[in-house]
């Protein structure tokens, strides 16, 4: 830890290249802490919706209004891509997937499946 | 305090947590798209069910036991003093707890 200073430093993002496997790794643990974030606003709609009739329709036209369905759209996103990265990486644990080539691909289906549901979810909420 | 982290339960924690609230999600998304509640009264009457009070409970119980862990690693990844770390790591385990025991409110309130 004493050679800091002249271990060399590459931050250029445009000339990054990771692999899909780290991409998706990576967001799996961005969308994790998003969704952790939103827990108690969760709960939260949890209790009001159930609180009284006038508040379930309080919570069902909020929900009617576009700008919180877009914000919907990057959770159902967000979830999406958790979940099923969350898969593969189970998968992962039962040494399914883990040679080089079929992670790959592991990792691509988890992408694709997440735009999948974003589309999906654009289908049917916007 | 003890310097173990307990590295095998909590992976498999993690891990059992998933499983659950994978399977609980699939439940509840059939549920929405075959007969999704229409009503105050829908909503309410689901939710006081005792299988599914129950089984949601579980599902938040889960969910407090995985973002615990995956938190927690993040927190040991990325903050490095050990003041820091403990004063994020009290106050996550304080809001999941307390999101827990909330949840528990909310369900028996209903039931």
């Amino acid at each position: 830890m004493t050679e800091n200073s002249k271990r060399p430093v590459f931050l250029n993002l445009a000339r990054i290249h990771l692999p899909v496997t780290a991409v998706v790794s990576f967001l799996h643990r961005i969308t994790g802490i998003l969704l952790f974030l939103l827990i108690p606003a969760l709960v939260y709609l949890l209790d009001y919706s159930l609180a009284s009739e006038q508040q379930y329709n309080e919570v069902v036209d909020w929900f009617d209004n576009r700008a919180i369905r877009y914000g919907l759209l990057i959770l159902i996103w967000g979830f999406a891509h958790h979940y099923f990265a969350g898969i593969r990486f189970l998968l992962l644990d039962l040494d399914i997937g883990i040679e080089l080539a079929s992670s790959r691909v592991g990792a691509w289906i988890v992408v694709v499946a997440g735009v999948v549901m974003l589309f999906l979810g654009a289908y049917l909420l916007l | 305090m003890s310097r173990r982290s307990y590295g095998l339960r909590a992976w498999v924690l993690q891990r059992l947590s998933a499983v659950y609230m994978g399977l609980f999600l699939i439940f509840l998304l059939f549920h929405f798209i075959v007969d999704a509640p229409q009503s105050y009264g829908d909503w309410h009457g689901w939710l006081a069910g005792s299988f599914i009070s129950i089984a949601s409970a579980l599902f938040f119980l889960a969910l407090m036991i995985h973002a615990w862990v995956g938190v927690r690693d993040v927190i040991m990844d990325y903050v490095n003093s050990t003041a820091s770390r403990f004063i994020l790591l009290s106050s996550v385990a304080l809001v999941l707890v307390a999101c827990s025991l909330w949840v528990v409110r909310i369900l028996f309130e209903v039931a």
